[in-house]
């Protein structure tokens, strides 16, 4: 068993324990840590797959934006743990039997030969000034970049919903006007002269 | 050495566990969110793993669009979830049903 092969078999072990993790805890926070485990590891894995730029951009999207934002939301809403866990039990048996019927399916078809070393030859090492960074973008500006102006507009719209959806107006919050405040005159709007009779 | 086979089980059974943590938590949509992130882990696996033995870059590409498109759902997911929260104080998908489906 070469080094290469040893570093796989544990990213992989604690890729598979950090997913069941994330699946079976109680603690929705706990979920997230798991899941940023998860991902952490399987950008490990894509390091060994040779897609550097990918697994980097993992790390720094994935662990540092989207599930900071998860662990936010987790944390901002007030959940009851309780009642979400109801059926847990219930539902395990069938959980587990659709699994493993689907990990057997697909282990029937990837596993009968198909993919082995044999069909899929090892890829040899490359050059050591070889840029995956440089040939990706490469490819992607030339090649692909209509889509991938289409994946910034999606990006855009993603924006522009979110603070669509969440952005409120309260009434009961106090706050300046500042061009209110600017147009006031110091005649009528700050002080009122009355006249009164003067009383003896 | 390193299989092909090797890449593409793991993204298995990482693909399984989602579906099997769908069926678990069904009351709870952050968790489901969650496991449809590590769904579009495993297929990202996949397709990293095939870029790798094929030499071809264009896997990645693609792994990059799903990032984005994954990226661009999770905020928007999250969005809905606090919207829903903010106006029905519960994300328990058993007490969402307005709509009598």
């Amino acid at each position: 068993m070469t080094f290469e092969l040893f570093v796989f078999y544990v990213f992989a072990a604690i890729l598979v324990f950090a997913a069941t993790m994330v699946i079976t805890r109680k603690n929705p926070v706990h979920s997230a840590l798991f899941l940023v485990l998860a991902f952490f590891t399987s950008a490990a894995i894509w390091l060994l797959a040779e897609a550097e730029f990918l697994a980097i951009v993992l790390v720094l999207v994935y662990v540092g934006a989207v599930m900071v934002l998860f662990l936010f939301v987790v944390m901002m809403l007030d959940i009851d743990i309780a009642t979400m866990r109801a059926g847990f039990v219930k539902n395990l048996p069938l959980a587990i039997l659709i699994a493993i019927a689907m990990v057997i399916e697909i282990f029937l078809v990837i596993g009968s030969g198909s993919f082995s070393l044999d069909q899929f030859a090892a890829p040899l090492p490359l050059p050591a000034d070889y840029n995956n960074t440089a040939s990706l973008g490469n490819i992607l500006y030339t090649e692909y970049m209509y889509p991938f102006e289409v994946a910034a507009v999606i990006l855009l719209v993603a924006i522009i919903a979110a603070i669509g959806l969440t952005m409120r107006k309260r009434p009961e919050s106090k706050y300046q006007d500042p061009s209110k405040q600017v147009r006031v005159k110091k005649g009528e709007d700050r002080i009122t002269v009355l006249k009164m009779d003067a009383e003896d | 050495m390193l299989a092909l086979t090797d890449f593409l089980m793991l993204g298995a059974i990482l693909f399984s566990l989602s579906v099997a943590g769908i069926f678990l938590n069904r009351k709870n949509v952050i968790i489901l969110l969650m496991c449809i992130e590590l769904m579009l882990l495993a297929v990202n696996i996949n397709f990293v793993a095939f870029s790798h033995f094929h030499g071809d870059t264009v896997g990645q590409v693609f792994v990059f669009f799903i990032l984005t498109v994954a990226a661009a759902e999770a905020a928007i997911g999250l969005a809905i979830l606090v919207v829903l929260f903010r106006n029905r104080r519960t994300i328990n998908v058993e007490d969402l049903d307005t709509l009598k489906g």
